[in-house]
């Protein structure tokens, strides 16, 4: 019995919460004394696979076909399905990335399951696994006690990035059974809207805004904010979808991920979506009226009250402050 | 095209949270409720779908006796008629659950496309669709922002991480997981919400379904979070919050 774990990787390139994901399974697998094996699929992954006989886990499984090549829910599940029957493992651990979200539910339906999916916190408890994730974006927990032959999937940020040592794997090849007529759907390649033209992962100060604004008449507020600090605006989600600011503005999950040394979160209530994309951020002041809004768990500076008399007042201080 | 909208009713943005006494769910004695927004933007994308290339838009619902109200809006802005299941008050349906309960709702209706939002805003599995899908065995794609027809199928645009898209065609009958914010939503009018009160609402119970709704996931706390950082918390007037912050911001974090 062992701990499964799927690492993704696209192009070549691996998703980066796969080694988180795989700290998650070492964890728990070091509580529960049994090995962690480690799975990845694609084609033309030898390079890939070979990497991850570095890191402390019994065995690696390389996935290769060509159909495989490309994402497909269809290939992907019945891939993961094949090996799973074949490992037999006591849990199955995905990183919680869109690929996961796309085909992970439909692949434990298939052994009577449902994922335990965007899981933040896992321990060990009874000889099984407890594992926690959010509710309501993020204002409450609930904890799911995860029986054996449970599939759980990571969320991005949720643990460290495991590092490697003790590596003495090998890589298994594991032959999976895969025919053209399976795939149902035909995937196009990956492209981006256009190029951006602001990079907000380089900016230094960043004051963003959320819903709590309210109208996009409201927006010059944040910006004389953005202007008096010298700091890049950015946005949550809602903003750009509204159209108020500009895709290229977004910070998440969907758009980009930023570090600066200063990050103000006006009226941001703080889904988890956002803050994948800000928690590495090294001081965070959240402007916001509701207390218990999930963005204050991450702050540094909470300012709780209303943005409308907190920013612009915020302004003119730090005018003063500059002079 | 005959499109079904699953969508669910989930307490209001903003409600204040409580867990109740038996510390496994939500206290729900003064919530208000609405439409899950991702499902809105489901329902808003039907019927545009509709209005394109004509068909029928139907509303299906696992839920509570108080989901009508959600349903009728729905039907309101537009759907014409509508599969309500109603579950106990008591039950909590995880999406494995919940997917039972709708496909056995729906087995009759052999529809060409199912929409639903890509998440709920309460317990954000963001499953309910894709075993949905599985359980139909019918193809689908998940976090989807496009949808247009494309011979005898759809050709729909897919969102990725950091900014990426990628186009996917599928066969019918398929399943979409609709992305949030991708059109504006419709309100209704005087005229929809008076003609919502003749079009047909079909209740279906558990019981009737045959369809087992024992829920799958073992929940065994629900609790609100352990801040990870103490935030200093600044509160009440306004200049002087400024001040303060500017002072931390300065001497603190030296970021001025």
């Amino acid at each position: 019995m062992s701990i499964l774990v799927f690492l993704e990787q696209r192009n070549g390139a691996w998703n980066r919460t796969s080694f988180e994901t795989l700290d998650a399974a070492q964890k728990a697998a070091a509580e529960l004394k049994v090995p962690v094996i480690a799975a990845v699929l694609g084609e033309g992954i030898e390079d890939k696979a070979g990497q991850l006989t570095a890191y402390d886990i019994a065995k690696v499984i390389a996935v290769e076909h060509p159909l495989l090549a490309q994402y497909t829910a269809d290939a992907y599940t019945a891939a993961a399905e094949q090996v799973i029957r074949s490992v037999a493992p006591r849990f199955v651990l995905f990183p919680h990335t869109y690929q996961v979200r796309d085909f992970a539910p439909k692949l434990a339906v298939r052994f009577g399951k449902c994922l335990i999916s965007d899981t933040v916190h896992l321990r060990a408890e009874n000889n099984g696994l407890v594992a926690t994730r959010q509710l309501f974006q993020g204002k409450l927990n609930s904890d799911i006690r995860a029986e054996d032959g449970a599939f759980i999937s990571i969320q991005a940020g949720a643990f460290r990035a495991a590092e490697p040592a003790n590596g003495s794997a090998q890589v298994e090849k594991f032959d999976v059974a895969l025919a053209p007529e399976q795939i149902r759907s035909k995937p196009g390649e990956p492209f981006r809207e256009s190029q951006r033209a602001v990079d907000l992962s380089s900016a230094d100060l960043i004051v963003s805004v959320g819903r709590g604004i309210k109208d996009k008449d409201n927006l010059p507020i944040v910006e004389e904010l953005a202007n008096a600090l010298g700091a890049e605006i950015a946005a949550s989600r809602p903003i750009c979808d509204n159209g108020w600011l500009p895709m290229e503005r977004q910070v998440g999950s969907s758009g980009q991920t930023v570090a600066p040394r200063l990050y103000v979160a006006v009226g941001i209530s703080g889904a988890i979506q956002h803050l994948v994309g800000m928690k590495g951020s090294r001081t965070v002041v959240a402007i916001n009226k509701d207390e218990n809004a999930p963005i204050f768990e991450i702050a540094d500076y909470a300012a709780v009250g209303d943005l409308f008399e907190i920013v612009p007042a915020l302004t003119e201080e730090i005018k003063k402050a500059k002079v | 095209m005959k499109i079904i909208v699953s969508v669910k009713q989930v307490p209001a943005r903003d409600s204040n949270l409580r867990v109740d006494g038996t510390g496994k769910k939500l206290d729900e004695s003064d919530l208000t409720y609405e439409i899950n927004e991702p499902d809105a933007y489901a329902l808003e994308e039907a019927l545009q779908l509709k209005e394109k290339i004509g068909g029928e838009v139907v509303v299906l619902c696992a839920g509570p006796q108080r989901a009508a109200q959600t349903i009728r809006e729905a039907l309101a802005k537009g759907a014409d008629r509508a599969i309500h299941v109603e579950v106990d008050e008591s039950q909590s349906l995880d999406p494995l659950a919940t997917a039972r309960l709708l496909a056995k709702a729906i087995e009759s209706e052999r529809p060409d496309l199912i929409l639903t939002g890509l998440q709920s805003d309460d317990s954000g599995y963001g499953q309910t669709g894709v075993i949905l899908a599985e359980l139909m065995g019918i193809a689908h794609a998940t976090i989807i922002m496009e949808v247009e027809a494309e011979g005898a199928g759809i050709r729909v645009k897919r969102e990725l991480e950091d900014g990426w898209f990628q186009h996917v065609s599928l066969p019918l009958p398929a399943l979409l997981t609709i992305q949030s914010g991708i059109k504006k939503l419709r309100y209704a009018t005087l005229m929809g919400i008076k003609k919502a009160k003749t079009k047909e609402v079909k209740v279906l119970s558990v019981a009737a379904l045959g369809a087992d709704a024992a829920p799958t996931l073992d929940t065994e706390r629900v609790y609100p979070p352990q801040r990870v950082k103490q935030a200093h918390v600044f509160t009440g007037d306004a200049k002087q919050v400024a001040k303060q912050l500017v002072d931390k911001l300065k001497s603190e974090a030296r970021v001025l």
